[in-house]
């Protein structure tokens, strides 16, 4: 295993070509995930505060 | 194929589709690297440095793959204004992004005890510093305009001109002397190949594992664009704000 882990001395060079690797494509994989949480938040505060436009609206056409 | 094109229908077909690309990936990923890290033998003269190739060489033919994708989706965005199309054209930029700066990087720390340099203004490895430049580009076009759509079909034009660079990243090591070796894989005739059986499976699992990938991640990044495009219309409306019950794990 130790031997393995040595890369035959180059195991300052595979294994961070292995972790720039799979850092990078998480990062592909979750910068969507959060995207999606922020555009979801946002769309629901939208039709939430259109719901209460919407509500009161009657109320204001007849002040008018 | 016109249905698909429909945003609320490939919003759903590719939500379902997405889990199935990205566990076959996760599979072959496993397959490849056990073959590539444990089983391959040491290279004569690389040693175990060689064993970078596994991630390199499929990272670099994704950075060219996505690229040609993201031109002809923003060929057909540009000919047809079809929504979806620009959509995805402007998904591909970053996914393309990533592979072009994984393959920068793991070539750099591949290069260091080979080549003993980090970086050489070599003709391969400039013209794929390049190609990361075209996805910049198109990324940074995009977020330019104030109309999204614009932006899309515009950053698509840019897709379409940068694709001149593909041959010239691709044929490079041909034309001029680069300190880069030459393909190691002959596609038109795989057994006559310069790489031996042992290492040349792994690296072709890694070319499939990163391919399904890309487009489990296209598929996803495609369907949070499309959330945002069309975040007016009923259909989102009833995706984003109709079941807020429903726990936010099962709407993925």
């Amino acid at each position: 295993m130790m031997h393995w882990l040595a890369m035959g001395g180059y195991a300052v060079y595979v294994w961070p070509a292995y972790a720039v690797f799979f850092v990078v494509l998480a990062w592909d994989w979750f910068a969507p995930v959060l995207r999606r949480r922020r555009l979801t938040r946002e769309l629901r505060g939208r039709i939430a505060r259109e719901r209460i436009r919407k509500a009161r609206a009657p109320r204001a056409e007849a002040s008018t | 194929m016109h249905r698909l094109g429909s945003p609320p229908t490939f919003y759903r077909f590719a939500g379902a589709l997405r889990p199935w690309l990205m566990l076959v990936a996760l599979a072959a990923a496993v397959v490849g690297l056990y073959g590539g890290l444990v089983l391959a033998p040491p290279d004569y003269q690389q040693g175990d440095a060689y064993r970078i190739m596994f991630i390199h060489v499929p990272s670099a033919w994704m950075s060219l793959f996505v690229y040609a994708f993201m031109a002809v989706a923003g060929l057909v965005a540009l000919v047809w204004r079809v929504k979806l199309a620009e959509v995805i054209a402007m998904e591909c930029a970053p996914a393309g992004a990533a592979f072009t700066l994984i393959t920068l990087a793991t070539g750099s720390l591949w290069g260091k005890p080979m080549w003993g340099t980090w970086w050489t203004w070599d003709a391969r490895l400039t013209s794929e510093l390049v190609l990361f430049f075209l996805y910049l580009g198109v990324i940074g076009l995009y977020h330019a305009f104030e109309d999204r759509r614009r932006g899309a079909r515009a950053a698509s034009l840019l897709a379409l001109v940068g694709i001149v660079n593909l041959p010239i990243v691709h044929y490079s090591v041909q034309w001029w002397n680069t300190l880069h070796q030459g393909s190691t894989v002959d596609w038109l005739n795989l057994g006559r190949s310069s790489i031996a059986p042992s290492m040349l499976w792994p690296l072709l699992v890694m070319a499939l594992a990163t391919h399904l990938y890309f487009f489990a991640s296209i598929l996803g990044r495609s369907r949070i664009g499309l959330l945002s495009l069309e975040s007016g219309k009923q259909w989102v409306r009833q995706r984003v704000g109709g079941q807020p019950a429903q726990p936010t794990g099962a709407r993925t």
